[in-house]
């Protein structure tokens, strides 16, 4: 979801494609490459995230001694220090037996990685549902009644969202030292700083939709406020809840990993143990110099699994903005889709090219 | 002028709640963290007695008067500019955070500029080449946008960094020199200065550009569709004009809405900072935390929100300058 698409869509008074409401209420997605590689790479790490524990060749935390071979002085010890050497092992890169090399502790990446993608997926989404359900609660609320608790709702806010979330998350993560120990404490601290731009484009679309017609005829037979709010209201916003969804696991996920990279979500040897979490990966390989000691299969892998993750929650979120806003839609048809639709034109400006009804008949020129 | 009162009324309350809530937090918490805060700087050494009793003033620990009291003390500290003591540093909260600020605003004044000035003409020169080769920056965008800020970080330190493996064009540690240089208006130390910003700049700027682009072109293809886009090329207005015209409008919701992606930069800007050991606001934050220096870490979290929302005020500024209907509606 990037910014003011959304309320945009809402000034303009067309929540929904006419053609995709006629067929069905669920939100059904463009056929386009960018939601199907979204879908395609987020299904991995979902079955990663279930299986990942069990998959992986090694325990995250078993210490493997046998590949205790060459050895890096641990820092403040040794020599002139009067402190006895101890020595940590040199990690060593990726081979057969440790496919994604080993840590500095002598633990297995790939093994670490596995068992990270459960906590860092399921911290993202449970931190998103809860927001979630804030952001339609206050924001369905704000727009339905008006007045006065509108007012008061959207002031709440309006405020969550011009104080900083991070600056606030990290204090609250701080001054509650076991938050890393438990997913549901996490994410419910992650939800509280991420809730306030979804409630926002929910307000603004609920505006729009109670005075419409079909409202209207639904509160003058007579229908309760709770019923008309989630009967009338509720399935009309699906895409932009869908969006929001989405777009608040995205942010929610890049919270997480941040407080742990921070040290402040708890470690697994912590205690109270902290979960392994990709986050949590990389501060552990930052805190041993692995970047100065050229030890990027550590690092790089945990990283990459973010941003990739990320990435396909985007993809799929370009889908859903393309649904609830057909002109975005139109942008994405390519010249060669165009030409075989018949339509010559470069697409310019104020020429919409409308391939999707000329082209029905033969089905698929949908934006690609 | 009454949109922007309005907009002054608001950010006060914002301000007010911030405030209020760094008063509460470590009254209301189960008091494990505070307390181990006030035994970590008693064991420290460098804070004696006077300075223990101002810190559990300023954290409402072991404090025997009444809630509101305080709240009332806690403000009346605050309009003197004084923020509590930090004991790890030694030092009046306020005066240690007006010496981080010029670091992380210019950064981040630098960085956010650039973003800002890139990222919109790439969203749109999207929009106007659209269904081109320029589609391609989408998922080159979304992969941008979904990196984390500390991880790209350290993949630029990893290639270009003078503490990484490969080119080592750029130094990667402190805000200058602080072993070659003096402080000073002298130039080594200004271009000392610049060395060191390239890197943290750039992770920035990269990072916080997906963001701009991916916003300006769906603005801009929403604005082209528009009735006046039409008349602008019905009248025969050659291409470049047009494109203008769309994206002044388009530019509108971006500015409006720049409280959001402020907010995103901030805590980049932070991640950024720390892996640099760049001596800014958020550095400091971080090294705050570590050592249990509460007040520091209030006294940071009050001014990056009096800062964030001073500059969102500057771009409600902006937007009323830009936007005639704002500006008569008023």
């Amino acid at each position: 979801m990037t910014i003011n698409t959304l309320p945009r869509t809402a000034a303009d008074g067309s929540p929904m494609p006419e053609e995709s409401s006629r067929r069905s209420r669920v939100l059904t997605l463009p056929h386009s490459p960018k939601v199907v590689i979204g879908l395609v790479m987020l299904s991995i790490f979902v079955v990663l995230a279930i299986i990942g524990t069990w998959a992986a060749p090694y325990s995250p935390n078993a210490v493997h001694v046998a590949t205790w071979v060459r050895h890096v002085l641990v820092p403040n010890t040794g020599g002139s220090t009067g402190i006895p050497a101890q020595y940590y092992p040199l990690p060593l890169p990726p081979s057969s037996s440790h496919l994604l090399g080993t840590t500095v502790f002598a633990q297995d990446v790939l093994s670490q990685l596995l068992a990270s993608t459960g906590a860092t997926l399921f911290v993202g989404l449970l931190a998103a549902a809860i927001a979630t359900v804030l952001s339609v609660i206050v924001g369905v609320t704000a727009g339905y009644l008006g007045g006065g608790a509108d007012e008061g709702l959207s002031l709440l806010s309006n405020v969550f969202l011009a104080i900083p979330g991070f600056p606030l998350l990290i204090v609250l993560a701080d001054y509650v030292p076991s938050a890393g120990t438990s997913i549901l404490l996490v994410a419910t601290i992650i939800a509280v700083t991420t809730w306030a731009y979804s409630a926002r484009v929910l307000r603004a679309q609920t505006l729009s939709l109670r005075n419409r017609d079909f409202v209207e005829a639904a509160r003058i037979s007579g229908e309760g406020r709770l019923r008309i709010i989630v009967v009338e209201i509720l399935p009309n916003l699906v895409p932009i809840v869908a969006a929001s969804f989405l777009f608040t696991t995205l942010a929610a996920i890049g919270s997480y990993v941040a407080i742990a990279f921070l040290g402040l979500a708890g470690s697994p040897t912590s205690s109270p143990a902290g979960l392994w979490n990709w986050g949590e990966m990389l501060r552990e390989a930052t805190a041993q110099s692995a970047v100065r000691g050229g030890w990027w299969w550590w690092w790089v892998p945990p990283g990459l699994c973010i941003a990739l993750l990320g990435t396909s929650l985007a993809l799929l979120n370009f889908g859903i903005d393309e649904f609830i806003n057909p002109r975005l839609r139109v942008a994405g048809l390519s010249r060669r889709a165009a030409k075989r639709a018949g339509i010559g034109v470069r697409p310019s400006f104020g020429v919409t090219p409308v391939v999707r009804r000329k082209a029905k008949p033969g089905g698929e020129v949908t934006a690609p | 002028m009454r949109l922007l009162l309005r907009r002054l009324g608001f950010y006060a309350v914002a301000a007010w709640v911030a405030i209020t809530f760094s008063f509460l937090l470590p009254r209301v918490v189960p008091g494990d963290p505070v307390a181990a805060a006030i035994i970590r700087a008693e064991t420290s050494g460098t804070c004696n007695a006077a300075c223990v009793h101002a810190i559990e003033l300023q954290l409402g620990f072991n404090v025997h008067t009444s809630l509101w009291t305080q709240y009332l003390q806690y403000w009346g500290n605050l309009f003197h500019g004084n923020l509590g003591w930090s004991w790890s540093e030694n030092a009046p909260v306020g005066g240690l955070i007006v010496s981080y600020l010029p670091w992380t605003i210019g950064l981040l004044a630098v960085s956010l500029t650039l973003a800002f000035v890139i990222g919109t003409l790439v969203g749109v020169l999207m929009a106007w080449r659209r269904g081109s080769w320029v589609e391609w920056v989408m998922p080159a965008a979304a992969f941008f946008q979904a990196i984390p800020y500390f991880f790209l970080a350290l993949v630029l330190v990893l290639i270009f960094g003078q503490t990484g493996t490969m080119l080592k064009w750029f130094p990667s540690l402190f805000g200058y020199d602080i072993y070659g240089v003096n402080p000073g208006l002298n130039l080594s130390y200004i271009f000392s200065i610049l060395d060191h910003a390239v890197l943290p700049a750039l992770t920035l700027v990269l990072a916080s550009m997906a963001g701009f682009i991916l916003t300006m072109r769906n603005n801009m293809l929403t604005t082209m569709d528009e009735d006046f886009v039409l008349v602008a090329r019905a009248k025969g207005l050659p291409g470049r004009r047009v494109v203008t015209y769309a994206a002044r409008n388009a530019l509108l919701p971006v500015v409006s809405n720049f409280m959001i992606a402020l907010s995103l930069v901030v805590a980049g800007q932070i991640l950024v900072e720390i892996v640099f050991n760049y001596p800014g606001i958020g550095f400091h934050l971080y090294q705050a935390l570590t050592v249990l220096d509460y007040n520091l870490v209030q006294g940071i979290f009050v001014v990056i929100t009096l800062v964030v929302l001073l500059m969102n005020l500057l771009a409600d500024v902006v937007y009323v300058l830009i936007d005639p209907r704002a500006r008569h509606a008023g």
